[in-house]
């Protein structure tokens, strides 16, 4: 079973969001990564980049796959995780913690509605 | 519904995800691609290849027969060796790769791609002079141990005397109680064998290898290990690196093609190519920006297209971003630069010697 954290909010996407404020950090779930296997590539976008919910904003590439990553809300992209380059691996090991993505400072944080809580992700994953 | 190898549910059990290759429900890996990569790099690890198809040719004049179909040439081997060879359309271009199996002159058994293995039938049906082929596909079942430690995990369950199998040679005898073709052979760039089994004994050798193998740390190992492996080698998968499209001369495997033997099928075409030069190589190169080559990408010289990436990945053992691909003969040069496109981003790219793996 996938690990979905109660403090995070999700994506249909497979994108978390911890919300902080006006700020959020995103990664990918556990179940994405799991999907993906053995992650060996993550190219970033860069600070300060405008993104709107939903736009891609980066990819991660296993030995065998290639995937985008999708913003999950719009705003502009204030921190990115610059250690994936070096040890992309760390999005397989630290999926919800040293393996995080971006940060974003939001827009429009009525976007926040939208995103799935724990136990929605959860039953969209068991019906997928 | 995806055809199943008698080993279907071992990979289940072990929790293999499996996925559909060439219309077989097949494991693409079992834990991870890159631990199972390292495992037949530093070990041992088995492949279910059962998918794969044989044809049988038996009879006074098979050698003759197999001869007029492939590339390469039965009569310069011994009993008991195989070769790796085209089956070349007239232009030249690849039906098929293969490894003929030569047990006498009055028998060949080649191994062909799953994803072929109707049309290279139906080929052979239409082009064979003398001897009819059979299908044996699904008479055998094959397990591939490849790996430092497959020879000596494969002795420990055998009489035969496998220090006498040779690269490319193979024997016929007991593995685990299993009646097998012990074929020194693989697709990896490791030393190791391919086993030819009953479908019925299949998972009776496949658990006496998992079991027997502990002791070096096996592995059982998906499609996508086997393709990273193969990739590190430059070894050509059939579908990326080569097709019907492409001569073997342009796959720069002129070396299983002897224009010397007598005629076969496509040597006209590459006398002919030979004589006017070859326009586009095969290469192997690495990225020196960030990104990896993946099959289909587009390479460019000065912003055109000149060619495409047949195969890429990040080398789990090389530990860079590796590809190999089509492209005109002035840049095929060791040395040569282009770029490939990754996403509508140039990254430059070098042409490197192969395989990328190097031994020490």
């Amino acid at each position: 079973m996938s690990n979905i954290p109660s403090n995070l909010k999700y994506t249909a996407e497979h994108e978390w969001a911890l919300v902080e404020g006006n700020k959020v950090t995103v990664g990918i779930t556990d179940h994405a990564q799991n999907t993906l296997g053995d992650v060996v590539y993550v190219e970033l976008p860069k600070v300060g980049r405008k993104v709107a919910k939903g736009e891609a904003f980066g990819t991660v590439e296993s030995v065998k796959a290639v995937s985008e990553l999708f913003s999950p809300l719009s705003g502009t992209i204030t921190k990115v995780n610059e250690d994936l380059t070096a040890e992309p691996e760390m999005l397989n090991t630290d999926t919800y913690g040293d393996g995080w993505i971006i940060e974003i400072e939001l827009s429009d944080t009525k976007e926040l509605a939208d995103l799935l809580d724990a136990a929605a992700y959860g039953k969209l994953l068991q019906n997928s | 519904m995806a055809r199943r190898t008698p080993l279907n549910e071992a990979h289940r059990a072990l929790g293999a995800r499996m996925v559909d290759f060439a219309g077989w429900d097949m494991p693409v890996q079992y834990s991870s691609v890159i631990a199972e990569h390292e495992a037949v790099r530093n070990s041992v690890g088995l492949f279910d290849v059962s998918h794969m198809g044989e044809v049988e040719f038996s009879g006074p004049g098979a050698l003759e027969t197999v001869n007029g179909l492939i590339s390469n040439d039965l009569a310069r081997i011994a009993d008991g060796q195989a070769v790796y060879a085209g089956l070349l359309n007239e232009q030249g271009g690849f039906v098929d790769d293969v490894v003929a199996y030569r047990f006498s002159p009055e028998r060949i058994l080649i191994c062909v791609n799953a994803s072929n293995r109707e049309k290279d039938f139906a080929w052979m049906k239409e082009h064979a002079r003398g001897v009819a082929p059979v299908d044996r596909g699904d008479e055998y079942a094959q397990i591939a141990v490849q790996g430092p430690k497959a020879v000596g995990l494969v002795q420990r369950l055998t009489k035969t005397d496998t220090s006498k199998i040779g690269t490319y040679r193979f024997a016929e005898g007991e593995v685990a109680g299993v009646r097998a073709i012990i074929s020194r052979t693989g697709y990896t760039g490791e030393d190791g064998f391919e086993l030819y089994c009953a479908p019925g004994d299949a998972v009776t050798l496949w658990n006496a290898l998992l079991d027997a193998g502990q002791q070096d740390g096996v592995k059982a190992c998906g499609l996508g290990a086997r393709d990273s492996l193969r990739t590190e080698m430059k070894y050509a998968l059939y579908g990326n690196d080569i097709d019907d499209s492409h001569t073997a001369l342009e796959a720069g495997l002129g070396w299983i093609v002897k224009l010397d033997k007598a005629g076969f099928i496509g040597k006209d075409a590459l006398v002919a190519q030979k004589a006017a030069g070859v326009k586009r190589k095969l290469v192997g190169f690495e990225l020196t920006g960030a990104g990896i080559p993946r099959h289909g990408y587009p390479i460019l010289k000065e912003g055109s297209r000149v060619g495409e990436v047949t195969s890429g990945t990040m080398g789990p053992t090389v530990k860079k971003p590796i590809g190999i691909g089509y492209v005109p003969t002035e840049l095929a040069a060791e040395g040569s630069t282009f770029d490939v496109e990754i996403r509508g981003r140039a990254v430059p790219a070098v042409v490197v010697k192969t395989p990328f793996l190097k031994k020490p």
